[in-house]
């Protein structure tokens, strides 16, 4: 049973790193974010291959059963990297904000110095064929 | 020697406001003695930014809706930038009133605060809410009396004057969502001094609340923490003098 437990973590971690690997190779992530990925997924290899360490760590935090100290451990890593997200998102959210502000900013100012030109100058443009 | 008058900017956010804005513009454009105004429209789908520009105003057109925090804040860059020596936030919704633009800003020469709220409850003046918005509008007045140690009566009010130092500091900070029961704890505790006076206010003529029945609990409880939270912030800027 436990060698059961064992092949499927240890098939979870090497997939996850696969896809991992092959993100980062595709472009489609940027090492910033993968590398709490990809320490995630090399706790859970970790801790799948080496049963011993796996069972010590249970003993300590008081986990009967070693694979469920396995689940504990890849839950405290999909919640740090979900608060990560979190924190990226909200600087995302504070850097568009800025940008929209800008570009009404900007919008405005080009009308006004678009509207005073064609005053001075009425044929500003000649069209071209 | 006589006083060189303040340049001062009337901020006005609107979001789908088509029904009141044209108003609201002439009769800010009205005043005496005259002020500037910036239409800040969040990204309205009823033409609320044409209505604003035909009635005479500039308009800052948001490309995305940022919520009124953001639409505000767009309005103290734009006074930053162009070198204006006061804004006057006034909603874009009819319920503010133009005429009591000057008791705002005798206030903040008179009494040289930074920031002057348009305060419904200083003295009785004809206005009425529900009794949900009144439990709302004391435990924001209890909270942020608390935070400060004075008392603010209106702390929901959008009604105000700010001086040019103010509006610098809020252009970098204003926070996003519901605005302004947090920014009146934001500028008392970065040493901005903040005075009320009384102001009448007209009941909505058009359009609807941004702030919906459903929406008020949420309401309470994002800007009770974000309250809390501002307790704990270092201080942004160093009290001067």
């Amino acid at each position: 049973m436990q060698v059961r437990v064992q092949i499927v973590s240890i098939l979870v971690g090497v997939i996850l790193l696969g896809t991992i690997f092959q993100l980062i190779r595709k472009n489609r992530l940027q090492e910033k974010y993968a590398l709490l990925w990809i320490l995630s997924a090399v706790i859970v290899l970790v801790l799948s291959v080496w049963r011993d360490f796996l069972a010590l760590f249970a003993s300590w935090v008081g986990i009967f059963y070693a694979p469920s100290a396995l689940f504990l451990v890849a839950l405290f890593c999909g919640m740090v990297i979900a608060l990560h997200f979190s924190v990226v998102v909200s600087d995302l959210t504070k850097q568009n904000k800025t940008l929209v502000q800008e570009i009404a900013l900007l919008k405005e100012e080009l009308q006004r110095t678009r509207g005073a030109s064609r005053k001075r100058r009425p044929p500003a443009r000649k069209r071209r064929p | 020697m006589k006083k060189k008058p303040l340049a001062v900017l009337a901020v006005v956010p609107a979001f789908n406001e088509s029904e009141a804005i044209g108003g609201v513009v002439s009769e800010l454009r009205a005043v005496s003695p005259p002020v500037d105004v910036v239409v800040v429209d969040d990204g309205s789908s009823d033409g609320t930014a044409r209505l604003a520009e035909t009635a005479g105003a500039r308009v800052l057109r948001l490309p995305i809706n940022l919520g009124i925090g953001g639409a505000v804040q767009t309005g103290f860059r734009y006074a930053a930038r162009n070198g204006y020596d006061a804004v006057i936030q006034v909603d874009g919704d009819g319920q503010h009133v133009p005429s009591e633009i000057p008791a705002l800003l005798e206030a903040m020469s008179g009494t040289g605060a930074d920031v002057v709220i348009g305060s419904r409850f200083l003295a009785a003046r004809g206005y009425t809410t529900s009794p949900a918005r009144r439990i709302g509008t004391r435990v924001f007045s209890l909270f942020n009396s608390l935070a400060l140690g004075r008392r603010i009566t209106d702390n929901t009010s959008g009604f105000r004057a700010y001086n040019a130092r103010a509006v610098r500091f809020l252009s970098e900070n204003y926070p996003q969502d519901y605005p302004e029961p947090e920014s009146v704890v934001l500028l008392g505790r970065n040493g901005f001094s903040i005075r009320e006076v009384p102001v009448r206010m007209r009941e909505r003529e058009h359009g609807r609340s941004s702030i919906s029945a459903f929406g008020s609990v949420y309401y309470m409880v994002k800007v009770l923490l974000a309250i809390f939270v501002d307790l704990f912030k270092a201080r942004i800027v160093r009290q001067e003098g």
